[in-house]
């Protein structure tokens, strides 16, 4: 039974191009290897934190909304407290009003690109 | 000492006009309260940051519920401020 989830995480500033956008992609195929599936990913870029985390001012959001088997939690949050350049992320169960909101907020961003 | 009692207030003493408080989220239909862009939860922050009382916003219970697990988690990924002098 796959549940729908969507997980935000801030990559320190102090990284090169390259280096987010592969942290970016390690985690996309985390969750494809454990037979989960990507609905959408965001990428926020870097962003003022409202308050200093690990000394920095500045971060680096990326969002992924996937859908996932409940097991595959606990393995991406210990992923995610592995790797150092994650300074923090959230994961959130959907529920169905979240999806719709989701979806909808999804078109009004088509629409404005 | 009749001057005294005349005392007219020029202005009527407003005291708490009744403004008539509605919750925001059933009036507008929102089901779905978005932890994610920090300007819509602004509305519901004093200065200071805090989550402004259900008695000021007038907020139903269910919703602002609702609205203090968002705010927190937009404060864990740090888009809120735990706490601020001038915000708004």
């Amino acid at each position: 039974m796959k549940n729908q989830y969507e997980t935000v995480f801030i990559i320190t500033p102090v990284l090169s191009e390259a280096q987010v956008k592969d942290t970016i992609e390690k985690f996309k195929k985390l969750i494809l290897n454990n037979e989960g599936e990507i609905v959408h990913v965001e990428e926020w870029g870097l962003r003022k934190l409202a308050y200093p985390i690990q000394k920095k001012t500045t971060g680096f959001y990326a969002l992924i909304e996937f859908k996932a088997p409940p097991s595959f939690i606990e393995k991406l949050e210990t992923e995610y407290r592995r790797d150092e350049r994650i300074m923090r992320f959230l994961t959130v169960k959907l529920d169905k009003y979240a999806i719709e909101y989701n979806q909808k907020r999804r078109e009004k961003i088509t629409e404005i690109q | 000492m009749s001057q005294q009692e005349e005392i007219k207030f020029l202005t009527p003493p407003a005291f708490e006009i009744k403004k008539k408080k509605f919750c925001w989220f059933k009036k507008n239909r929102i089901k779905y309260i978005d932890y994610k862009d920090p300007v819509f939860l602004k509305r519901f922050l004093n200065e200071q940051g805090k989550i402004l009382p259900r008695r000021v916003t007038g907020t139903s219970l269910k919703y602002q519920r609702r609205l203090a697990v968002a705010v927190k988690r937009a404060r864990h990924l740090a888009l809120l401020p735990f706490v601020t002098d001038n915000f708004k």
